[in-house]
């Protein structure tokens, strides 16, 4: 039992990396890796969001939107699924909206630290394609606490891993046209194929 | 009409928002490992960027500041879950490949980042052109790595043997890792290096 859910979690690191291999979130993932110490807080973000939002939605698609999911209201067949993408964008925007005026008024060192990549995370598809994953997949609500830890963690990895290597590669020669986005996006491929040996294990 | 023309014709090449401006790289990766997707994600792309452009411009002096990005929000979601029926309703198959992709073009940034950088101080026909436009110079990015990744990983374009595989019995080894995440990523940084080579004004100093 327990064992299912570390698989889960596990699997959401390192084999279904959201960055490196569903791209997701590759834009900020680009935009916010030049600096380690960003990259640590946008990381921490994701992670924070996530954990939140996955459950959430997992609880309003099988209570609401579900086909049959809203016979405790005296509805039988009704079927909302078509309203998802609405129900968790929603459920995002306004969670990191919430996250930021508790965080600004209770923990304000946190709050600062983590400051602009927050309202950044509501267009971050990593946090969006999780609830989708999970409803893809008919997570059940424990199980999709554990996946969105996982998948969080995994994009926090991705991104601190290639902020690190960014700062290194300030020393290097890197062809002119080459030079800023053009190698890391070649910088991104060699870690997604080393992020390929975990794909033949399994948990 | 060289106004129009221009707005529709700059973010082909010169402006083009995947090489550029850097936006909406993400759906750029994941669906373009064959051909037949991408072309479907581009229409889609196209369908959307192009009507909540319009739209947002239309509404653009009524809406309050403070409540921009939710109503744009709002008017993206609803345009990609018309696309995203569409797609169930004529290409049921095709839509499981995609997956969670056409969904996910709510958060892509070119569609965000058109509605708050033209849409929203610009009059409807040249938010929509500009609309068309930015589409167009997505799916030329998506159709080239589509393309290329098709080719080279099964030896196909479009379902059609163009290199003929060896366990069809022809001579081209299928390269696997073409079908692949990574191969996407290098692609794309190649199709940069390539980009910025002809037009050394787009180059970044680091």
């Amino acid at each position: 039992m327990f064992e299912e859910y570390i698989s889960i979690f596990l699997k959401a690191v390192f084999v279904e990396n959201m960055a490196l291999a569903f791209f997701l979130g590759i834009c900020t993932f680009l935009a916010v890796s030049r600096r380690l110490d960003t990259a640590i807080g946008l990381g921490l973000a994701v992670i924070l969001v996530q954990t939140i939002t996955v459950p959430i939605n997992n609880l309003i698609y099988n209570y609401v939107l579900k086909s049959g999911a809203l016979k405790w209201a005296g509805l039988e067949g009704a079927d909302l699924t078509f309203l998802g993408l609405i129900f968790y964008i929603g459920v995002i925007a306004s969670t990191v909206q919430i996250l930021e005026m508790v965080l600004d008024k209770h923990f304000p060192r946190l709050y600062n630290s983590l400051g602009i990549f927050l309202p950044l995370i509501t267009v971050n598809c990593a946090v969006l394609g999780g609830s989708l994953f999970m409803v893809e997949r008919e997570y059940n609500f424990t199980e999709s606490i554990f996946y969105a830890l996982g998948s969080g963690a995994g994009f926090a990895l991705a991104v601190i891993a290639l902020s690190g290597i960014r700062e290194k590669m300030r020393y290097s020669d890197v062809p002119k046209g080459l030079r800023g986005l053009g190698i890391t996006f070649i910088i991104v491929g060699l870690m997604a194929l080393s992020f390929m040996l975990f794909s033949g294990i399994e948990f | 009409m060289g106004k129009y023309s221009k707005i529709i014709l700059d973010p082909l090449v010169d402006k083009n928002p995947v090489t550029f401006h850097i936006l909406g790289i993400c759906s750029a990766l994941a669906v373009t490992s064959k051909l037949e997707t991408s072309i479907v994600m581009s229409l889609a792309v196209l369908f959307v960027l192009s009507l909540s452009n319009l739209s947002i411009s239309i509404i653009r002096n009524f809406i309050p500041g403070s409540i921009r990005i939710l109503i744009e929000m709002t008017i993206i979601a609803s345009l990609v879950i018309i696309a995203d029926q569409l797609i169930k309703a004529f290409a049921f198959e095709l839509s499981k490949e995609l997956s969670v992709y056409v969904g996910l073009i709510i958060t892509n940034c070119i569609i965000m980042g058109r509605a708050e950088a033209y849409a929203s101080k610009n009059p409807p026909l040249q938010s929509l052109f500009d609309g068309i436009g930015n589409a167009l110079g997505y799916s030329c990015v998506l159709i080239v790595v589509g393309g290329i990744r098709e080719l080279l990983g099964s030896g196909k374009i479009l379902g059609v043997n163009i290199l003929r595989p060896i366990n069809e019995g022809g001579w081209y080894e299928p390269n696997g890792l073409f079908l692949l995440s990574p191969s996407a990523f290098i692609l794309i940084g190649l199709l940069i290096w390539v980009v910025r080579t002809l037009k050394p004004e787009q180059s970044e100093e680091e």
